[in-house]
């Protein structure tokens, strides 16, 4: 593994996020980022499919949010630290469009030593027409040297 | 009637993921999924979303059974879905069950939950809105 950069760079990281991995198999792409939010996508495929045929499953794009949360934290933060997720709440507007891939815009409007809080959406065409809104919860482990061992001792959330 | 619930009985995306059936528990399904590259996220650990996956699946499962059950269409639109993450998901099998609170007319009040060792710590909940007609 090589060594991290300087600073978190949510194009760069997304790099090695997606080569393997649930993000790795759900085909997870870079798309856009800023200071405190990242935008991914996930194309449309066939065997991704949910009880609507010709739908995306929810599913994915629950794991498409999650992990654009993650990446918007640390892009807030400007560091790769463990993070858990706590609570995720996912509310839905509309299917994504048959055969439409969804993108995931997420912003991290707040952080403390322990806590990251995001908000998002998950849009096909026009941000202005979600198909979610999503507001999640993270815990933050290890966020700093003096924590490194907490973050060596795998520590998660109930640990 | 008790009509088995089979893989069949799931969503592209939950038999792609690698979801199957581990049985009936009363009326409800038990789904299950082991731990492998489509699941993992943090190194050696389950990826939030693969559990969310496997609560939300499961949750459909219960509905669908029950949907058949009472002779209705099988309309499940979600409506929303709220996960609480209790323990991070290791590097085993895991089950989720999914449990019908409110059935009415025209939607439905889930809850699931997901386990791996013990069945009595749950490593993540879900509580789901569905419409139903």
């Amino acid at each position: 593994m090589s060594a991290p950069p300087a600073r978190f760079d949510a194009s760069e990281a997304a790099k090695f996020f997606f080569r393997g991995g649930h993000t790795g198999w759900l085909g997870l792409e870079y798309s856009a980022h800023g200071e405190d939010w990242v935008e991914l996508k996930l194309p449309w495929r066939e065997d991704l499919l949910g009880e609507p045929a010709e739908v995306l499953a929810s599913g994915p794009i629950i794991s498409l949010m999650d992990m654009a949360s993650g990446m918007a934290i640390w892009q807030t933060k400007g560091i790769f630290s463990p993070i858990a997720t706590l609570d995720l709440r996912v509310d839905y507007q509309r299917p994504a469009r048959e055969r439409a891939a969804v993108f995931g815009r997420v912003e991290c409007y707040r952080t403390t030593r322990s806590a990251a809080f995001v908000r998002g959406i998950a849009y096909d065409d026009q941000p202005s027409d979600p198909v979610a809104n999503i507001a999640g919860v993270f815990m933050v482990i290890g966020t700093d040297a003096r924590s490194k061992e907490i973050a060596k001792s795998e520590g998660d959330a109930d640990e | 009637m008790s009509r088995p619930f089979l893989e069949s009985d799931l969503p592209a995306y939950a038999q792609s993921l690698g979801i199957s059936v581990h049985g009936l528990d009363g009326e409800y399904p038990v789904l299950t999924v082991a731990f492998g590259p489509t699941i993992e996220g943090r190194p050696g650990h389950f990826h939030g979303g693969a559990t969310a996956g496997l609560l939300e699946t499961a949750g459909y499962a219960a509905l669908r059974r029950v949907l058949l059950r009472e002779q209705r269409a099988l309309t499940m639109k979600p409506i929303n879905i709220t996960m609480q993450y209790l323990a991070a998901g290791k590097q085993l099998q895991t089950y989720a069950i999914g449990r019908i609170t409110r059935l009415g007319r025209r939607n439905a009040n889930i809850a699931a939950e997901a386990w791996q060792s013990d069945r009595a710590r749950p490593i993540a909940t879900a509580v789901m809105n569905i419409l139903t007609g």
